[in-house]
């Protein structure tokens, strides 16, 4: 065993070819793996929209059959929420964390390589069900019971893989409550903490806290289906509705594991290019700590039209619409960080502004839906499908572009082309409101969701919204352009921007494949913190 | 709490996650196939069961040698019981979602089904007559006639067991750190015994059930309720007993010390885990 303590010691750079990548405990490797699948995911799950979108351009039913319809649906929320959106927020934690808390790796590195790992097998097995006999699930992600039953041999996939994404979040929010936890630098107390790593550490709390939740849901499904017990079948005693219950009560705070990670990076940026300090940073995460504790209880207002006493609909409504305080706490303090500062316009800024405006939207929205009478109207409709794509794609799938371009020149050590991510903002800006803002009106006149077909008088929203949807699409590959190219920029200083603070902007671009083997002494730290 | 800065340790590279993965991606295409109807699906299953077996074995073999070498300094510990006491949490929580059920099924859905609340009509028109009572296996009286496994009998004994194992292994970590290795031998081996035996008793329970009273899983939401708890509950038993025996033979071998067994100590908070919960069982699913 001499060599491996020699090993701990001494420095040594990557290993050669694939074996990098399959055995590597290196967090940075970790979290480029992590990055690259996701954004393979989101492309994935993108074409997945586009047919969609396509065959709902125009009335009639032109491009695929209403149950293949129903497969892309399907198959696009499972991959853009557990492929896309989750696995590309672990990325940058990887790669972030570590060097933002002054810490040598995670804390748990071989684990970390698992967690990774797993994923491209769960995903792997979930596409594989497009071409099973009977195709891909097709009862909408939620996957309620009756209907989920009636998937056919696709069922069982889909239920493993599901166990598998929902192993793979596990470790590797153990891994990253440890990392905070137990590998901060001395003198990094918890309120010192950057946001993007307090944002963490409570989103990988709610993880723990609701994955497993999930992972009983679906195998109670598993049961119903091949061993005969009654958990979702009223003539046994069980209830359908249980399902939905157990679901949204892992379903609302997942919601938030996409979208406090996203708050993170956003509270990273904002500062950084207005030359001001986070406004109210224990504030911002008291806010945060109170929108984890309260989407533990608000699950129900998914069910409004389902059955539930009065007073349930009501505990519902009103928790939901406390949750809108501590969210305005954190958008008013972004505003206020910018009050009066020396901004400039960056790309990583441009997502960031973005974000604040249009999230909001999707917050505004969601306030109306939480309104339990009114809700009677929205649910199911393409009023709902506008409202979490507000909060998703400029949500959290802006607070990702905005952190990779933030951080790419600290990965790369080159600056990227400011002027493809500029056009890929404002394109994407452009197009993903023409996208979903029409479907705000689609709904409220009363076009239902997961649907192929629509009556005609719904004709021209559906035809802006694809032709919205497309140019979203394209506009994406100016970001593939911009990571191709990447490394042909000049090179990047190691503060690179001009008033970053954080630990990770003390150490060189591109970031050695070790940082911080001895924590980060004090006069260090304290200079990077302030 | 001062640690050597420069000496946490990072391993450079590992092949078993890798194995993990692909043990894994047997396993589960092996049980979807099976579970489909092909009767191959099941040696796929074996064959990842047994990929898993030998990455299980390779990884902690690996992370053993690595602690007895002494290349985990205090800080690598601390991270140990934190990723312990984080994953013994998640666990609660998938409990958890199954107590939430029969919770659900006993306080709501039943006595919906009965006609509680606003369902009268729900009760006159679907399922006339039903009156709701716990246990049930529903209007529909699914799986048909069957018997209650009471509290009393197998299930006190066990519970007995199990109350008495927890004290055994806490002997066996006093003796530990007290440095009397012949208690903690002792009484570590008498723990994982009595969780054997639980087990064994478990079965029992199981074969009466199903030979004598007709109490099966397919017995509507209480037999539902009963064997996925209970069955869950003894598979958590059965990992617990195994590790115990693990812990038990590197004790034998002369690993740990006083101040440094964190390996027994995982064990040990994983064994009280399964036991508290199983008090939980036995109140919610067999006494009340
Ligand atoms: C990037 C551009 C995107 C477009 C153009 C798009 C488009 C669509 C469309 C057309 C639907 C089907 C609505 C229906 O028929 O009911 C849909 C559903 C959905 N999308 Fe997206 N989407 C995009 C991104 C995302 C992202 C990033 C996420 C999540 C992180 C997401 C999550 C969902 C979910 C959860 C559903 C509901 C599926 C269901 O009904 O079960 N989408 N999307
Ligand atoms: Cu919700």
């Amino acid at each position: 065993m001499t060599t491996a303590v020699a090993d701990a010691h001494e420095h040594h750079g990557p290993e050669k070819g694939i074996k990098r990548w399959l055995f590597t405990t290196n967090h940075k490797d970790i979290g480029t793996m992590y990055l690259i699948f996701s954004l393979i995911m989101f492309f994935a799950g993108g074409a997945m929209a586009l047919v969609i979108r396509s065959e709902l351009m125009t009335p009639g039913l032109q491009f695929v059959h209403p149950e293949f319809f129903n497969q892309m649906t399907t198959m696009h929320a499972l991959i853009m929420v557990f492929g896309a959106v989750m696995p590309a927020f672990v990325g940058l934690a990887n790669w972030m964390i570590p060097m933002m808390i002054g810490a040598p790796d995670m804390a748990l590195p071989r684990m970390n390589n698992w967690s990774f790992w797993i994923l491209p097998v769960a995903f792997g097995i979930l596409l594989s069900t497009l071409l099973m006999p009977g195709g891909a699930p097709a009862s909408g992600w939620t996957m309620y019971p009756p209907i989920v039953l009636q998937t056919g041999v696709a069922f069982p996939f889909l239920i493993f893989s599901i166990l598998l994404m929902g192993l793979s979040s596990i470790m590797g929010a153990i891994n990253i409550i440890v990392t905070i936890l137990n590998m901060r630098a001395p003198d990094m107390w918890l309120l010192k903490m950057p946001m993007f790593v307090w944002t963490w550490l409570i989103t990988a709390y709610l993880l723990i806290a609701v994955m497993p939740v999930f992972a009983g849901a679906v195998t109670m499904l598993l049961t119903d289906q091949f061993f005969g017990t009654s958990f979702f079948l009223a003539a046994g005693g069980g209830d359908p509705v249980m399902f939905q219950h157990i679901f949204w009560f892992f379903g609302h705070p997942e919601v938030y594991i996409m979208i406090l990670p996203a708050f993170g990076v956003v509270s990273e940026i904002i500062p950084t290019f207005s030359r001001k300090p986070l406004f109210g940073h224990d504030s911002m995460v008291y806010a945060a700590s109170s929108i984890a504790f309260l989407s533990f209880i608000v699950w129900a207002h998914h069910m409004f039209t389902v059955g539930m006493p009065l007073s349930g609909q009501m505990f519902f409504m009103f928790a939901t619409m406390l949750i809108a305080v501590p969210t305005g706490v954190k958008v008013f303090n972004w505003i206020a960080t910018m009050w009066r500062g020396a901004m400039t316009f960056e790309t990583p800024m441009l997502f960031s502004l973005g974000f604040v405006f249009l999230f909001t939207i999707g917050g505004f929205s969601g306030v109306m839906l939480a309104i339990a009478p009114a809700d009677i109207q929205y649910h199911d409709s393409y009023f709902v499908v506008a409202h979490f794509h507000y909060v998703l794609v400029p949500g959290s799938i802006f607070a990702l572009m905005a952190g990779a371009y933030y951080w790419l020149p600290k990965w790369t050590g080159h600056m990227y082309n400011e002027t493809a991510g500029k056009l890929h903002f404002w394109m994407s800006t452009i197009f993903v409101n023409l996208t979903f803002f029409p479907m705000h009106f689609l709904g409220l006149a009363g076009m239902p969701r997961r649907i192929p077909d629509y009556s005609t008088q719904f004709a021209d929203f559906n035809w802006m919204a694809s032709v919205g949807a497309i140019g979203f699409g394209l506009s994406q590959l100016i970001f593939v352009y911009v990571l191709l190219t990447s490394k042909k920029g000049e090179k990047a200083t190691d503060r690179v921007w001009e008033a970053p603070r954080g630990l990770e902007w003390t150490v060189p671009s591109p970031a050695p494949y070790h940082t911080f083997d001895t924590p980060p002494v004090k006069r260090v730290s304290e200079e990077a913190f302030e | 709490m001062s640690h050597a800065p420069d000496s946490y340790y990072v391993p450079h590279g590992s092949h078993w996650p890798i194995v993990g993965s692909i043990g894994l991606l047997f396993l589960m295409l092996g049980v979807s196939t099976w579970l489909n109807g092909a009767d191959a699906g099941f040696w796929v299953m074996m064959a990842g069961v047994g990929i898993m077996v030998i990455m299980l074995a390779g990884w902690f073999g690996t992370v053993i040698n690595e602690s007895v070498h002494g290349l985990y300094n205090a800080q690598v510990d601390k991270s140990f019981r934190m990723g312990m006491f984080w994953f013994i949490f998640s666990e609660v929580m998938f409990f958890a979602a199954f107590f939430g059920a029969l919770f659900y099924a006993r306080n709501m859905s039943v006595p919906w089904l009965g006609g509680d609340s606003n369902n009268f009509f729900t009760n006159l028109l679907l399922w006339e007559g039903y009156e709701s009572t716990w246990p049930t296996n529903g209007p529909g009286e699914v799986g048909g006639d069957y018997e209650v496994m009471g509290p009393f009998g197998l299930p006190l004994i066990n519970t007995a067991i199990l109350l008495t194992s927890s004290v055994t292994v806490t002997i066996a970590h006093h003796a530990l750190i007290s440095g009397k290795r012949a208690i903690l031998g002792t009484f570590l081996a008498l723990t994982a015994i009595l969780g054997f035996i639980f087990v064994y008793m478990q079965a029992v329970e199981y074969i009466e059930a199903y030979e004598h009273m007709n109490l099966k899983l397919t017995s509507g939401i209480y037999g539902s309720t009963f064997f996925m708890l209970t069955g869950f509950h003894g598979m958590h038993v059965t990992i617990g007993a195994i590790m115990l025996t693990i812990i038990w033979l590197r004790v034998v071998k002369g690993h740990f010390t006083p101040d440094k067994h964190f390996a027994f100590e995982a064990v040990a908070w994983y064994w009280h885990f399964v036991d508290v919960v199983w008090v939980g069982l036995y109140v919610f699913v067999y006494w009340m």
